[in-house]
């Protein structure tokens, strides 16, 4: 019976014969049973690319298209066990187009096979994946040098390669390499030593793998645990429950929980086949604390020292998605078992895989890797990657689409200080606001150009002065002129433009008035960052609701008379998109009613909402 | 019970972690109860993730009215002795036409399973659906995520799966997005029969050997479960000791001759065996590909 498991990676590039080699694992390794045997027959005949052979690489590309295109797209997981031990292979693909699913493939691995065509040699794309390997934590790989019988089984072949690899490592950080000559196709060094290379005297791939160390086993650091769930049965339970994530635990212990300071004794340690004495790492448990303290999801209890309180961190993140990376978007922070909003204050440097080295930037495309600082919402306990997977990785999930667009990687922790956090005791908004007899607020008027935001804003603002109300407008136009004057009209610059538009609104909130924003904004993601700057009561969005037929009949400015000229590029509404809001606090269809009756509706809803009395 | 190898407390302890999260994130969540020994190794995991409380979902059975009979009579002794709360669904319409295995060959598991499931989900608006597939099953199956997105209408986009890493579970859905989760995703056959023994659950009787009618059909052997049984001319049920590596619907699931009637026999054949468990499955083998295609159209 197999006494451990190591998840490994396999990566390489195009047509360096990974899937041949796992199919050839897999098969010799007594793992694919005879039907399947027969139907790789029959597929190897129909797709396969070995002339009047088995084509083992159908075995592992599991997708129809897959095998319709003969590349590996997606990562594929296999299973094969020897006496010695059970094993998990993440197949991943090559291509630099499915880096995010290497990645995947990567982020659980304890070690990583990287294949390298004996003809080829080192390829970008080796770099890559190596880089990819070392940013990931992995420490030991395999270096498999592949297709050695194309070039005569010749070791100088073999050490020319291998020391091109150990020269990469100084750049690649530490790895520690075992690099096998094998041909996958036949099986030579794969599970059985090979005749044709009597020269190399090392162990199979097979071997290397049964006898690599599983990554991270010591217990001696402190105790960490991410809450997962709260487990609250009825009023005579309250178990907190999770996986130990590092160092080990005992009854009477005392735990912290990061988030607040508070302290608290282990009372029990619960599991369904008995309360435990002892408890460590990997284990999923249920924690009963000897007293009441304040823990939720998204807490770490932990022991001293305690990992940081992070309130902005600095990381390596590979970006996953079609649309670029910049700075001050803001995304779905998923860490441990915390959620929080993360704003990206800063794009540092691209890591240029074809040199490894660091070039600066100020955007991170589609598969590009990038020191990045991104500032967090609330604290978020965690840890450098390089100590803990679990506390120092983390994804970026897009909160439109809700698709996880980014992996990355803690390597620099700014506390969450407290010398930093408004003071809130002594004179704070909602102290301002009384004393103006209000409570804070952002309209928010979003419409095509020429829809009537401006109009209808300043229609509300002359009734909220004529109440004795208290207000501020900032107007995207005018605005532009001063505060945003550095800034074009590329996505970069929107992007900041809004979110500066949105930080002077948070200000004038904390000032207490009642704070109106014209601004066109067509992008849900940019308004709902202007949303996330205040408090959800504060925010109301205020859809000026005009067909564009109309906005351009009225035209006032003669903007679409220029964009329907050519004269005027990505002009909202005639050749860029607007999106308009799903569910708006309030919707103003000017058709139906005058600018003065729609005014009217924004006071009644003011009044509706306790915003002014 | 015997000790577990380090490995399954490995597997047992990420199904766990993967449970937690779906309780954690879910809205509505559901677990597919399928009656077979996966969904007995699942509830038996759900039972330890959430202990001492019973658990935050309940279990939905498509019931295809295909099913052995002995399973049926086994989920319902499950579901009294856990007491949990079970749900069972019908494609109403498909039963009124008798939409069945004999007339109707691929379009009944089409039907009575996928559009079924379907439309169940649909009704019963949940959000996350807990499932007991693995990824050694099938080869599409082994590119599936753990947290798997299915898009308008259920339907799988196996081109744009998200980014799964480490032990992060991106269960957000953008709207009418429904997640599937497979928490033994990393499980083979072997430790789903290893663990079975080592923590002594409960399984449906028909994976033990047992003298049972049967008749061969293909070269495969079907077990005669009632008398709805069709018989082609000439055949009469001939009694054989078999027993069941997977269960389905009773006329689409074959038998595998084999005297194993205790698990330690079961593990021992388990390990010795060169046949797939998935060739007993009579639908899975109609044309290349076909579970990427089924799936796609929102099977299981």
């Amino acid at each position: 019976m197999p006494d451990s498991l190591l998840r490994v990676l396999t990566c390489g590039s195009v047509d360096d014969g990974k899937s041949t080699l796992i199919g050839r694992l897999l098969f010799e390794c007594g793992s694919i049973p005879d039907d399947v045997l027969v139907a790789l027959e029959r597929d190897s005949r129909r797709f396969g690319t070995v002339e009047g052979g088995t084509d083992y690489a159908l075995l592992v590309d599991g997708l129809a298209a897959e095998r319709e295109q003969g590349v590996t797209i997606d990562v594929a997981y296999r299973f094969f066990e020897t006496p010695k031990r059970r094993f998990i292979l993440a197949d991943s693909p090559g291509h630099q187009q499915y880096t995010r699913n290497m990645v995947t493939g990567a982020s659980n691995a304890d070690f990583a096979v990287l294949l390298v065509d004996a003809r080829k040699g080192l390829l970008a794309q080796t770099r890559r994946h190596a880089a990819i390997v070392s940013l990931l934590g992995i420490r030991d790989v395999v270096l498999a040098v592949n297709k050695m019988d194309l070039v005569g089984y010749g070791q100088a072949v073999f050490d020319a390669i291998v020391a091109d690899f150990h020269a990469l490592l100084d750049r690649l950080g530490p790895l520690s390499v075992t690099a096998i000559p094998v041909c996958a196709r036949d099986g030579d060094n794969v599970t059985r030593p090979s005749t044709e290379m009597p020269w190399y005297k090392g162990a199979t791939l097979l071997r290397a793998l049964e006898e690599a160390e599983p990554r991270g086993r010591s217990l001696d650091v402190p105790f960490r645990m991410p809450v997962q769930y709260v487990n609250r049965p009825d009023h005579s339970f309250r178990g907190y429950a999770g996986t130990i994530e590092a160092g080990a635990l005992r009854p009477g212990d005392t735990v912290v929980n990061t988030t607040s300071g508070t302290e608290a004794k282990i009372d029990r340690i619960v599991t369904m086949d008995g309360d435990r004495a002892e408890a460590e790492r990997g284990e999923p448990v249920t924690l009963v604390l000897d007293r009441e303290i304040d823990v939720s999801r998204g807490d770490v209890l932990a022991g001293q020292p305690l990992p940081a309180l992070a309130g902005q961190i600095d990381a390596w993140v590979v970006w996953m998605d079609e649309t670029p990376l910049f700075r001050g978007r803001a995304y779905q922070f998923m860490l441990g078992t915390k959620s929080v909003v993360g704003t990206i204050v800063d794009i540092a440097t691209r890591l240029d895989v074809d040199s490894l080295t660091e070039i600066a930037v100020r955007e991170l495309a589609l598969n590009e890797i990038g020191r990045v600082s991104i500032s967090l919402s609330h604290p978020v306990a965690c840890e450098p990657y390089s100590d803990s997977r679990t506390l120092g990785g983390f994804v970026l999930v897009d909160r439109m689409t809700r698709n996880t667009v980014g992996a990355g990687m803690v390597t620099g922790i700014k506390p969450a200080r407290s010398d930093l956090h408004w003071h809130r005791l002594d004179v704070d908004k909602s102290a301002r606001a009384l004393l103006n007899g209000q409570k804070s607020a952002v309209l928010w008027f979003t419409g095509l150009s020429g829809a009537g935001k401006s109009t209808i804003a300043n229609l509300v603002e002359k009734q909220l002065l004529a109440m004795g109300r208290h207000t501020m407008t900032l107007d995207g136009d005018n605005v532009r002129h001063g505060l945003n004057r550095d800034l074009g009209f590329s996505e970069a610059d929107r992007v900041e433009n809004i979110r500066r538009i949105a930080e002077v609104s948070k200000l004038f909130v904390e000032a207490g008035l009642i704070v109106l924003v014209s601004f066109i904004s067509p992008y849900r993601n940019e308004r709902m960052l202007a949303r996330d700057c205040v408090e959800e009561a504060e925010f109301l969005e205020i859809f000026v609701d005009t067909p564009v037929d109309e906005c351009r009949r009225r035209d006032p400015k003669g903007l679409y008379q220029k964009a329907d000229a050519g004269q005027i590029r990505n002009f909202t509404g005639v050749d860029a998109p607007y999106e308009a809001p799903l569910t708006p606090e309030i919707r103003l269809p000017t058709l139906e009613g005058s600018p003065e009756i729609l005014a009217a509706k924004v006071i009644d809803a003011l009044r509706s909402r306790g915003i002014i009395g | 019970m015997t000790m577990r190898p380090a490995h399954l407390k490995a597997l047992e302890a990420e199904s766990i972690h993967i449970l937690r999260e779906v309780a954690a994130q879910a809205v509505r969540p559901v677990l597919l109860y399928s009656i077979g020994k996966d969904s007995s190794v699942l509830l038996h995991l759900a039972q330890k993730a959430f202990y001492p409380a019973k658990l935050p979902f309940p279990l939905l059975h498509i019931d295809t009215k295909w099913k052995f009979r002995d399973m049926i009579t086994f989920r319902d002794s499950t579901v009294r002795r856990f007491g949990v709360e079970l749900r069972v669904h019908t494609n109403a319409e498909g039963l009124r036409q008798n939409i069945n295995p004999f007339d109707h060959g691929s379009s009944y598991t089409q039907v009575m399973k996928t559009d079924a499931l379907k439309q169940a989900l649909t009704e019963g608006k949940y959000d996350f659906a807990i499932g007991g597939a693995r990824r050694d099953e099938e080869r599409s199956r082994a590119k599936e995520r753990i947290f798997s997105v299915r898009g308008p209408g259920h339907t799988w986009e196996p081109k744009r799966q998200r980014p799964e890493l480490w032990n992060l579970y991106n269960g957000n859905l953008a709207p009418g997005e429904t997640l599937r989760v497979f928490p033994l995703s990393n499980w083979t056959e072997l430790d789903v029969w290893t663990y079975i023994q080592a923590e002594n659950i409960d399984v449906v009787p028909l994976y033990f050997a047992a003298e049972r009618p049967t008749v061969m059909r293909d070269g495969q052997i079907i077990v005669v479960d009632d008398e709805r049984m069709r018989f082609l001319p000439g055949e009469t049920p001939e009694t054989k000791l078999v027993r069941f590596r997977s269960l389905g619907c009773y006329p689409l699931s074959a038998a595998v001759d084999s005297p194993a009637a205790t698990l330690e026999e079961i593990v021992t054949e388990m390990k010795n065996t060169r046949v797939s468990e998935r060739a007993g499955r009579l639908i899975d083998q109609d044309q290349d590909a076909s579970m990427e295609k089924k799936k796609r159209e929102g099977y299981f």
